[in-house]
């Protein structure tokens, strides 16, 4: 470990607000373009097969 | 190797492989990049020492330099497959072109963010009209404008076809962006990290940053074969296999 405490670590030297608020936003967005992505491919996926079930119902 | 390759390329150019082999794929993709930036991230954060000049403003770096570089690799990936595209017809490289868009975008953004939020305290203004920045913003209209091309377009062969030209002549700009720093250095540093030479820092500065390009790497192949398996069945949701895939859920 660098620092030598929590409250050293977290001012990191003064550029603190600048270091942090770079890696949150990186990470919320990194984060998103998985975890958007994922939720939609679900979506895709319910969705197709609820109309392939309604082609089936209507055919029958 | 060629064969080996030249056969990947074939079974790669049918949805149904592709879709199938990417469920493999997916879960290594996953488990390297939260492995990689979790270990890049405690180490660029608390282990790396201080860099004198910068303080510890510098750590911004562990992010914008992977962003900065996976916008412009992001970018040739996206040429390369409208070439494919429009060279060899091959289909599934515009749903790749199609997926590699928006987190190219995501890319570009977050270096533009971090690079301004970083020029604060160490050039003590977040922005100019350096050739670097600029050009990097231009990267990032690229990336909006074949995003919007998309949307505008119809049929899908069409806009594929006009994406990939885009993607295409925008490549003029990832030299301009590689060489700004030199032709017109004003404000961005040149590059300090080499692929050729020996990085000059020390091991616990510049092993963080290789972790986080990998982890950056690893992160962009999960986003990209999520959306471009997505994409997949909803251009094959018609054929057979899609049916049979679906039929049991």
């Amino acid at each position: 470990m660098y620092f030598n405490s929590l409250s050293d670590f977290i001012n990191m030297g003064g550029h603190g607000l600048y270091v942090w608020s770079s890696y949150a936003l990186t990470l919320v967005l990194l984060l998103s373009s998985v975890l958007l992505p994922w939720l939609n491919l679900k979506r895709t996926r319910k969705q197709l097969s609820r109309q392939l079930a309604r082609e089936a119902a209507r055919t029958k | 190797m060629w064969n080996w390759l030249k056969t990947l390329y074939h079974r790669l150019g049918s949805p149904k492989w592709f879709y199938q082999i990417t469920g493999k794929w997916l879960p290594w993709f996953a488990m390297s990049s939260l492995l990689l930036l979790g270990l890049g991230l405690v180490l660029g954060l608390a282990y790396a020492p201080m860099d004198y000049q910068q303080g510890n403003s510098f750590r911004i770096m562990y992010i914008h330099v992977p962003a900065a570089f996976l916008a412009q690799s992001v970018y040739m990936m996206m040429a390369a497959a409208g070439v494919v595209l429009l060279v060899w017809k091959m289909k599934m490289a515009d749903v790749v072109a199609q997926a590699l868009a928006p987190i190219g975008a995501i890319m570009t953004f977050i270096s533009l963010v971090t690079g301004a939020i970083w020029g604060m305290p160490t050039w003590g203004t977040w922005w100019m009209w350096d050739a670097r920045l600029t050009s990097m913003l231009i990267l990032f209209f690229l990336y909006l404008g074949v995003m919007a091309l998309r949307e505008a377009l119809s049929p899908q062969e069409v806009a594929a076809k006009a994406c990939a030209l885009l993607a295409i002549v925008g490549v003029i700009n990832i030299p301009i962006i590689k060489y700004s720093v030199d032709w017109w250095y004003t404000l961005h540093q040149p590059a300090s990290i080499k692929l050729t030479e020996k990085p000059a820092m020390p091991a616990s500065m510049y092993l963080p940053l290789l972790f986080m390009v990998l982890g950056f790497y690893a992160l962009l192949g999960w986003s990209v074969l999520l959306r471009a398996r997505a994409e997949v069945l909803r251009r094959e949701a018609k054929s057979g296999w899609v049916r049979e895939l679906l039929k049991d859920k």
